[in-house]
């Protein structure tokens, strides 16, 4: 019999710490897919965040460097600049990286690093107890918008591919969903770009994942998988922002 | 004859850095240290090192610390408020035991305060600076040409205890242009079997400073408390005409520069005084003070702040009580002749005359 399914080599076979249904589980799983299929495992060093996804060293079997919370891209940006020839990639949240690292994406993105960075949006701060994060949508519920968010003095959900996509320095930014087959199937292929670019010298590389927090979201995960497409997709359109390799013939945005 | 180079405190800086193997500066514009930035923007590039002038401190100080944990020999500079920034990432490579130069040529505050030289930060660099109960060795030089000497030993000592090391001078050092005897940097190699560098033939590597398991942070800040024990073997100090002496003047950095012209005036004038230097504030040479005052109990403490190293020597010397203070807040430079006075006070009150 063939086998369809494996857990890739470079994910460790350990029980994940996330909830039942977040995606955070999934995205870890693409992204060592990636990692196997180009061959990288020994040549990666992995930037772990502060988030849910603080223990990303213990499911990639890679080297991996703790970063302060929001300074991955920092962080990143000195690992790669001395090892050049390592493959690094940043894995971080929405807190993390649109928030309290705001500054250190935007100048990594802007200099060019030839670097990787995932992002995993999910609308809330898991990791602390789902208060409200910029990527929160408008009138969404959290432990600090009890009223729901109000834009008129909470701002609105922050679109950070389109923000990095305007940047000289980005190569690649791209915004995928991991909550059908369909969408998975798309992720995959923007992942393997991102992981390319990097290989390829191009520059900066980055997938915004739209991730579910049921958790924190308090939905099962059923629920929570068509939240994404009720509510995150329609206000965070999928799609390849920037693709520097296919400046030509430039892809529609929003062509979900 | 050896090579002699005319050149400004920051330059030394710079050059001793670049000697010593560093090839990574990450940095971000601030009075008075701002030619260590511009020289390693010059130099760097021409030898395969990189420069980055980062967006902020912050992220200077994050850049050092991935660099730092690929073996790299790396540095950053700043002055106070961008020193304040970076405490953050210092306390981050303390606890993940990354090694790393950062150079503090530290200006006057609180706030924005002003960009005249100031000892204020005494306290910042010493007690670690950042959050959590971890130390960084701090170097304090007095001329170019330790800048030049001390920054080469803040590699060495980076790397031989896998901690970050401060550089506490201020914008006197910094701007002032003397003679420096450059040579040729001669250091060991150290133990590089932690560094990220993937994963070939090897098992993964881990570098961070979570401990979340019962005991685990507890036994990581054992072994990091016994590091900072055993520093005290590479404690440094100056002593000068000590071995007469009735009163022992303490500073550090810039000050005790000019208290060494004071001293003199006061041999001059009969009295029979000496002077004590330490250039590691931390490890504080408490040993070295504690053996001297039982000998000769009378000290006077100078510093450029309302007082922040006295209570080190407080701390350090048989009877406190016999320690007397003078210290003025930044805003203008005492001169030899009115430290002269102050030496005068010190030793009629302690001494007698
Ligand atoms: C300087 C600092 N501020 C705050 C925190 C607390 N904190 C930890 S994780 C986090 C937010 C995480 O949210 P996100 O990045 O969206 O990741 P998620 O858990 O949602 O995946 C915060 C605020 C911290 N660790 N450090
Ligand atoms: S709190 Fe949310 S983001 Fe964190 S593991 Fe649980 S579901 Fe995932
Ligand atoms: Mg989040």
């Amino acid at each position: 019999m063939k086998q369809v399914f494996k857990r890739p080599e470079s994910l460790i076979d350990v029980p994940a710490h996330f909830c039942p249904g977040c995606h955070h589980g999934i995205i870890h799983r693409l992204v060592a897919e990636q990692i196997d299929q180009f061959g990288l495992r020994d040549k990666t060093i992995g930037v772990a965040s502060v988030g849910c996804s603080v223990f990303m060293y213990d499911y990639f079997d890679v080297d991996v460097l703790e970063s302060p919370h929001g300074r991955a891209a920092a962080v990143a940006t000195g690992v790669k600049r001395s090892r050049p020839d390592n493959f690094v990639f940043t894995y971080q949240g929405d807190g993390d990286l649109a928030a309290i690292g705001t500054a250190e994406i935007i100048h990594c993105a802007n200099r060019g690093e030839n670097v990787t960075v995932i992002f995993v949006n999910n609308t809330v701060f898991g990791m602390t107890g789902g208060q409200m994060a910029p990527t929160t949508m408008p009138g969404q519920v959290t432990t600090t918008t009890p009223f729901g968010r109000d834009v008129a003095t909470a701002g609105y959900p922050i679109k950070m591919t389109e923000i990095l996509a305007t940047l000289g320095g980005t190569a690649y930014a791209a915004r995928v969903a991991v909550c059908t087959p369909k969408h998975l199937m798309k992720a995959k292929k923007v992942l393997k770009k991102a992981f390319q670019y990097q290989v390829e010298g191009r520059g900066f590389a980055f997938v915004e994942f739209l991730s579910s927090c049921p958790t924190n979201w308090k939905m099962d995960s059923i629920r929570a998988n068509q939240r994404v497409i009720d509510e995150m997709i329609p206000y965070f359109p999928l799609g390849v922002y920037k693709d520097v390799a296919a400046a030509a013939e430039p892809e529609s945005p929003a062509d979900e | 004859m050896p090579d002699r180079k005319f050149v400004k405190g920051n330059e030394a800086i710079a050059m001793g850095a670049i000697e010593a193997g560093c090839r990574f500066y990450f940095g971000y514009p601030i009075t008075p240290q701002n030619e260590i930035p511009e020289y390693m923007s010059a130099h760097l590039p021409g030898i395969g090192g990189t420069f980055i002038q980062a967006e902020s401190e912050i992220a200077s100080i994050n850049m050092l610390l991935g660099a730092g944990a690929t073996g790299a020999r790396a540095m950053t500079s700043s002055s106070s408020p961008g020193i304040s920034l970076k405490q953050e990432g210092i306390s981050y490579m303390a606890g993940s035991q990354i090694p790393g130069v950062i150079v503090n040529m530290s200006r006057s505050g609180p706030g924005l305060g002003g960009i005249s030289p100031s000892q204020g930060d005494y306290f910042q660099a010493t007690r670690g600076g950042g959050h959590g109960d971890y130390r960084t060795i701090v170097l304090a030089p007095s001329t170019a040409q330790e800048n030049y000497d001390l920054t080469m030993k803040a590699f060495d000592l980076a790397d031989e205890y896998r901690n970050p090391v401060l550089i506490l001078g201020d914008a006197m050092l910094g701007q002032i242009k003397e003679p420096v005897v450059l040579h040729p940097y001669q250091g060991k190699d150290y133990n590089r079997d932690w560094i990220l560098t993937g994963c070939v033939g090897r098992r993964p590597r881990l570098i961070k400073s979570l401990y979340l398991s019962e005991g685990e942070l507890t036994e990581h800040n054992w072994k990091l408390h016994q590091k900072y024990q055993s520093m005290k073997k590479d404690v440094m100090f100056e002593e000068f005409l000590l071995d007469d002496a009735k009163l022992i003047v303490t500073a550090f950095g810039s000050v005790a520069r000019i208290l060494k012209t004071s001293v003199k005036m006061a041999r001059a004038d009969k009295m029979q005084v000496g002077l004590f230097r330490p250039i590691t504030l931390y490890p504080f040479p408490e040993a070295a003070l504690r053996q001297i005052s039982e000998r000769v109990p009378s000290f006077l403490v100078v510093e450029l702040s309302t007082g922040q190293m006295v209570e080190d020597v407080r701390l350090s010397v048989n009877d406190p009580t016999r320690v007397e203070f003078y210290g003025r807040p930044p805003g203008s430079i005492p001169s030899p002749n009115e430290l002269l006075d102050e030496i005068k006070k010190a030793y009629e009150k302690l001494i007698g005359r």
